[in-house]
Parts: structure tokens; C-alpha cells; sequence
């Protein structure tokens, strides 16, 4: 059995727990650069504000409907939730945690008879501890058990046609056959976990509305005419489990970082400072998980609102002649594409920088490694250090994909190349411990301070960092 | 091929790398100290303060209505939300939308939040006036000049 535990608008509900004269008013958290609505309360809902809403588009609300904004405070968000997820730890063996508002909880062990209340004792214990209104759902399966929270939710929202007593806490295995075949009759194949709008679309397509629809397929037609990854799904709402807790996710195949500028820029040095910033944090994300990035892709655009010119966005993609995760060689071929796709004279309103084709690299590092056996071999014939070398290299990117120019040039070159790295490597690990000490731009490189800082985010309506910043705590007056 | 910039060399930075290197264990020769069977670990200031760490809030005081109970303007008050709040508890309320700072009483089927100042009112409740307890009150944290 799995639980599914989920934070009821979750930025929102952060956003309450310090200013509690927000409750029961509408209230939504802005994107990054205060862009569009990423969180809505009920209230918000309410008034017909869409995921996604430009700002703009509503900030008259704030006037006729008493509407309040917060602009994104992610580092109150990332702490609030490493809370509510410690304390949704508590419920049953394992977890994953799924996204910042969500965890699965797998259950296995646990009597089954238990179940229900023991997430209601867990909804209220994240309530009381943390003050983040939640929902879970419990099912034989992850898909239902994202149902069942679907469904809770749902329910404590009123909406019909979703019994109020399946409210909070919805456990798929208490229902008897008739009040899952209603539910599975009554809601949307959209809901489903897994089920995309693409998808949703084509069986929609085919008439098939409903879960129940879906469910009456047979699992050869949906791996035939889908996918196996829709028959799993198919199998897993028929209550046989195919899809596991992940403990550990997967490394990230590719990493991100783009930003809108508060202000729109054409001033190249703007464009530097902020193509550095984004490849600093890039880098930092890479190294986090251990990989190397090959490739560099960059872009800038106008801004898609402007109505006297014509949205401009170019892309470029930089190689590295080798796989790297040091932020200096990275910063240095985002500025290299950067500067190929600059244009004078746009108004640049967005940019951002992607690693691609990243591999993984143990996490004692190639270029220590390089530098032990170095120092082992110091004098060492020109031979040995050589292939010892593109071994390391071999082990590490696999055969196919590295570029080692290196390789076949003379032991001078490729020691001075070997130590270079070391260097580098010792030079990124005492950036990444400076990092977690004092912070991002802690130590920055210098293209990053060039130029205006324009671009930084805009985030008028933030609230202060309530829980991690000692000067930023929440103020009682007695 | 594509640019890579030259690694900067890290020269200067090299010994500061070096100190950030954690400290393993010390290998010492001779007689072992007499105190090695008696090592505990350090007091833990913060275990000391946070019992329930997922649930635990600082906040910061402004007023004089405490002052009885030992709270100051500007201190800080380490506030437990997994504490479920008696009677006689200080406790963080939420009263018309605003947090406060009180001790809670409720006896004889009375509840009112009891200022520790003479000068100050206990608050009691109307009808239609809503008031919850956010968390307890467990220590005040008061830091000197120095």
C-alpha cells in the first residue's frame, strides 16, 4: 500500500502560516519576476484566477476583490517543506518525495486495518506542526493512491461530484466496488497520474471520458495502440503495483537555469552578467549530482508582450572539448555562445542557460584521481602516464563520447593538463564549500558583476525569509 | 573545436583549500590521555532549545507586556507548534488576523490570554472574535551588546 501526501496550496499556505491575516482571503504567489500565478488559494480559485495568469491580467482583484500577492519566496517554500516532509517521514518505512508539495508514503509492513487512521493522525500532525493544510491518499497502488489524494482533495474543496466524507483522507481500499466504480465513472481520465493532456486528448478522441472508459479498454489495446507506459498505468488503477518508490531519483539528463529580467536590457555586459550568474548555478546543480556536461546551450529572447517588434529568440549550443563540471569552463563557453547570438539593439526581456549530454563522474572526481596517480608516477615514463590516463578518461565518460585531444600529445602538455584539472577540481571544491557556507555570490566570477543588474529578478510583494534568516523572523508585538 | 577558457590557477587559493579539509582523527604517540574514556560530546545549545525541530519557529518580540515572565522587547522566543498548549503555557496567538504573545488561562470554562504586566489587560473574548493558539512558548533567547 501507498500513501500520497500533498500540501493544499502549498506557496499560499506558507505564505499563511506567518501572516495569518491572509486566511480566508484570496491570495496568490507570483512566478519568479512576479509573471504569472504559480499558487492560488480556494479563494483565489474562486474568483476564476487561472494557473498561470498573467499578473497584469489581474491585478486589478487587488482593488475590487481584496486579492493579496507574494511574489515566490522559494527559500521559505524549501525549508517549509523539508518540514512537512519530515514530519509525512513518520507515516510508514519509506518515502519519496516527489515534488516540493508532495511525498509518497509506501506502507508495506504496516497493519492494513491501521492505514486510515494513520493518516489521519499524520494530516493532523502536519497541520499542528507545521501549519500546512494537506491531504492524503491511500491505494494498493501509486496511481491510486494519487487518486485517492485527488479525490480527498477534491472533496474538502466541495467540489461535486466528490462525497464530503471522503475529505482530507480518502483510503482506496476501504471503498466497496460500487463507490469506486461511481468514482471511476464520475471523474476525468484527465486526473489520472500519468495521463497528459496529449494523451488525455487522444482518448478523449476515442470517447473515452472517463476512468471507467479507460479501465474497460483491454491492456493489449492501450500497449498497442499507446504505450507500455499506459498500460502500466491502466494496470496499476486495476490495483496491481508496477511502479515503485524511487529513493534515490535519477540524475537530471539535462540541467536549467532561466530567469525574465526585471527589466528588459540590450547592453551586452547586462546579458554577460547574467548568462554568468546562470551558468554558476548550473554548474553548482551539475556538480551536486555528480555529472559532467558536454554541451552548453544558451538563448535569448524579447519579450513575447511587446507590441511595437517582433518576439527575437536565438538559441546556441556550445561544445566543450571535454566533458567538464567546473563552473569557470562552463561560464566561459555560455559567454562564447552568448556572444554569437547577441544581437545589438534587442530588447532582451529573457535568457537561460542548459547543460546537456551529461554523464556521470564517480564522486572522488577524474581529476583527483588524475592527480594521485600523478604524484605516484611523478618521472614516470612517458608511456604508462599516457594510457593511464585515457583509462581514467574511458572508465569515467565511456568510451564513445570523450574528446581527449590530449591523449597523443607529449607528456609535458598532458601533465600540464592533468595538474591544471586537479587544480581546477580543488578549486571547485573549495567554491562549492563557500557555497554552503556563506551562500550563493559568495565568491562570483568577475563577468558576473559587469553591466547593470537590471536583469535581477523583480520581486516586489516577497515576504522575508522567515524561518531561515535570524534577522527576517516573524515580529509579535505583546 | 570549441573555446575553452584556460583554468585559472589557483594559487593563492590552494592553502585555504587545504584548511577546509576535515579534521579525521589526531594520531597521537605516546601514553593515551587518562580522559579519553570520559569524552562526551559537546553541549548542544540547539538540542537544548528545539524539541520537535520540524515544528520549531523563532520569533521576535516587540512590547513590554512580558516583562513578568522574563520576555523583553527584542528578544527572541523559541516557539514549539507540536506542543499542544495548557493551561499557564506562554503561548504565540493569532487574534484578528495578528500574532500575539500571551499566557494562556483557561479555567472554568474561561479562556483569556493573561499579559505579564501590570499595565496591561488580560484579553477576553467576544462573541464573533476568533483566537488560536499558533505554538508554545518554551524559551526567550536575550542577547547582550558586546
Amino acid at each position: 500500500m501507498f500513501a500520497l501526501v500533498d500540501g493544499n496550496n502549498f506557496y499560499c499556505s506558507c505564505e499563511r502560516v506567518f501572516q495569518p491575516y491572509l486566511q480566508n482571503r484570496p491570495l496568490i504567489v507570483l512566478s519568479n519576476n512576479d509573471g504569472c500565478a504559480i499558487a492560488r488559494s480556494d479563494e483565489a480559485k474562486a474568483l476564476g484566477i487561472r494557473m498561470g495568469a498573467p499578473y497584469f491580467q489581474i491585478k486589478h482583484l487587488e482593488k475590487t476583490a481584496n486579492l493579496a500577492t507574494r511574489s515566490a519566496n522559494f527559500t521559505l517554500y524549501g525549508d517549509m517543506s523539508n518540514r512537512m516532509m519530515g514530519v509525512a517521514a513518520q507515516m510508514g518505512p519509506e518515502q519519496e518525495i516527489y515534488s516540493i508539495d508532495e511525498c509518497f508514503i509506501g506502507l508495506h509492513g504496516l497493519p492494513t486495518n491501521s492505514l486510515t487512521e494513520r493518516a489521519w493522525h499524520t494530516h493532523r500532525q502536519i497541520a499542528q506542526w507545521t501549519g500546512i493544510p494537506n491531504c492524503i491518499g491511500i491505494g494498493p497502488t501509486k496511481t491510486l493512491a494519487k487518486l485517492a489524494n485527488h479525490i480527498a482533495k477534491s472533496a474538502d474543496r466541495q467540489i461535486k461530484p466528490y462525497p464530503a466524507i471522503l475529505a482530507k483522507v480518502c483510503n482506496f481500499a476501504e471503498l466497496n466496488d460500487r463507490q469506486t466504480s461511481y468514482l471511476f465513472q464520475k471523474i476525468a481520465v484527465s486526473e489520472v497520474w500519468g495521463i497528459g493532456r496529449r494523451i488525455a486528448r487522444q482518448l478523449q478522441a476515442e470517447g473515452i471520458l472517463s476512468i471507467w472508459d479507460f479501465m474497460q479498454l483491454s491492456a493489449a489495446t492501450v500497449r498497442q495502440r499507446w504505450s507500455v507506459v499506459l498500460e502500466s498505468t491502466w494496470r496499476e488503477l486495476h490495483g496491481t503495483p508496477c511502479r515503485q518508490l524511487e529513493a534515490n531519483p535519477e540524475p537530471r539528463q539535462q540541467i536549467a537555469y532561466t530567469r525574465s529580467f526585471g527589466h528588459p536590457t540590450t547592453a551586452l555586459p547586462d546579458l554577460e552578467s547574467a548568462i554568468t550568474t546562470f551558468a554558476t548555478r548550473a554548474a553548482d546543480k551539475l556538480r551536486k549530482q555528480h555529472s559532467q556536461a558536454s554541451q552548453v546551450l544558451v538563448f535569448a529572447k524579447s519579450s513575447p508582450f511587446a507590441t511595437n517588434t517582433a518576439p527575437h529568440s536565438r538559441t546556441v549550443v556550445q561544445g566543450l572539448s571535454e566533458p567538464s563540471n567546473n563552473t569557470v569552463a562552463l561560464v566561459a563557453a555560455a559567454l562564447a555562445a552568448l556572444r554569437k547570438l547577441y544581437q545589438p539593439g534587442i530588447r532582451y526581456s529573457k535568457a537561460g542557460v542548459m547543460l546537456l549530454d551529461l554523464c556521470n563522474v564517480p564522486p572522488w572526481g577524474q581529476a583527483g584521481k588524475s592527480q594521485r596517480a600523478l604524484d605516484e608516477q611523478a618521472g614516470g615514463d612517458a608511456l604508462d602516464l599516457g594510457l593511464l590516463n585515457s583509462h581514467d578518461a574511458a572508465l569515467v565518460h565511456g568510451a564513445e563520447t570523450e574528446q581527449l585531444s590530449l591523449d597523443f600529445s607529449p607528456l609535458a602538455a598532458q601533465q600540464a593538463h592533468s595538474q591544471q584539472q586537479a587544480k581546477a577540481q580543488r578549486l571547485m571544491t573549495a567554491l562549492d564549500a563557500i557555497t554552503h557556507r556563506f551562500g550563493h555570490d559568495t565568491v562570483v566570477l568577475a563577468s558576473q558583476l559587469d553591466g547593470k543588474r537590471g536583469w535581477q529578478m523583480r520581486q516586489e510583494q516577497r515576504s522575508p525569509h522567515y524561518t531561515t534568516c535570524l534577522g527576517d523572523v516573524p515580529v509579535v508585538r505583546v | 573545436m570549441s573555446m575553452v577558457a584556460p583554468f585559472l590557477t589557483p594559487t593563492a587559493l590552494r592553502s585555504d583549500a587545504a584548511m577546509l579539509l576535515p579534521l579525521c582523527s589526531t594520531v597521537r604517540a605516546g601514553f593515551p590521555s587518562p580522559a579519553d574514556d570520559f569524552l562526551h560530546k559537546h553541549i548542544d545549545i540547539g538540542a537544548e532549545l528545539v524539541r520537535h525541530p520540524h515544528a520549531t519557529f523563532l520569533l521576535r518580540v516587540a512590547g513590554r507586556s512580558m516583562e513578568a515572565f522574563g520576555i523583553f522587547d527584542g528578544d527572541l522566543v523559541v516557539v514549539d507548534k507540536a506542543i499542544t498548549a495548557r493551561h499557564g503555557h506562554i503561548v504565540i496567538a493569532v487574534m484578528d488576523g495578528e500574532f500575539t504573545c500571551k499566557q494562556l488561562y483557561t479555567k472554568a470554562g474561561k479562556t483569556k490570554l493573561l499579559a505579564g504586566n501590570p499595565e496591561f489587560e488580560a484579553l477576553g473574548f467576544q462573541e464573533g472574535q476568533t483566537m488560536e493558539v499558533w505554538g508554545v512558548v518554551t524559551s526567550c533567547i536575550k542577547q547582550f551588546p558586546i
